[in-house]
């Protein structure tokens, strides 16, 4: 006779642990990139281009300045959820563990870097 | 928990047995897409801090992306931004218990593709 609930039993005995986490970051960030995303592309890709002065100019002001600094933080969050469901997929051992950090590295590297040089043009 | 039948037991069927159909081929898209998004991403990361840097340093990076091949990888990338978010709503919708009939998913992929172009298109028209 077993005192031990289904959910207990089940709890933490799939290969990847969790996951609920992971799936509900993934869903926060969709829906903040849904919005993000289209606001970035129309006012990025409206100064992309343009000379040097125009670019500084327009990232001094807030509107621009503050959705790429947004699109930047939680794309690169969202990126950064997304590759380590692709490496979980087809790397394996101490280089998929190697392969996952490094890429966490790289996308927190990647935001730091955007969100530092943002705010520099915008101050 | 001593599961000593791990090497031997069947494998339900996978990629080298299904042929390609709508819902497959259009989910593995969007996975290519997302993270394929990552050379745009830290070409307009370099773009920023180039800017941040001085006008030299700035020359260099946008002289990069739009040169004919930065314009060729931004062109791929809106594309792929566009088919990658419409993914990204279609598994919002999914996960509300909607849409998760053969038909109905198959349908989903096709809208994907024409909307994904549709609004490339747009975009380049607009910019």
């Amino acid at each position: 006779m077993a005192f031990v609930t289904d959910r207990k039993r089940a709890m933490g005995t799939g290969s990847a642990k969790s996951g609920t986490h992971h799936h509900w970051q993934m869903m926060v960030t969709s829906v903040a990139l849904l919005v993000l995303i289209p606001f970035f592309v129309f006012t990025f890709g409206a100064i992309l281009g343009a000379p040097y002065e125009e670019v500084i100019a327009y990232y001094q002001r807030p509107f621009p300045a503050v959705i790429a600094i947004l699109t930047m933080l939680v794309g690169f969050f969202h990126f950064r959820l997304g590759v380590q469901t692709l490496i979980e997929d087809y790397v394996h051992g101490l280089a998929r563990k190697a392969a996952i950090i490094g890429m966490i590295c790289l996308s927190y590297a990647a935001a730091g870097f955007a969100v530092f040089a943002i705010i520099r043009i915008a101050l | 928990m001593a599961d000593v039948n791990r090497g031997n037991r069947p494998l339900s069927p996978h990629l080298s047995i299904y042929r390609p159909q709508w819902t497959s081929i259009t989910s593995i898209l969007v996975r290519i897409t997302g993270n394929a998004l990552i050379v745009a991403a830290l070409l307009i990361v370099w773009w920023f801090v180039a800017a941040a840097t001085g006008p030299e340093a700035f020359a260099t990076a946008n002289g990069v992306i739009t040169s004919w091949f930065g314009k060729l990888v931004m062109l791929g990338s809106i594309w792929a931004l566009w088919y990658h978010t419409l993914g990204g709503l279609r598994h919002l919708v999914w996960d509300t218990g909607r849409m998760l009939d053969v038909d109905k998913s198959e349908m989903a992929g096709q809208m994907m593709v024409v909307l994904s172009v549709i609004l490339t298109i747009f975009t380049v028209i607009v910019l």
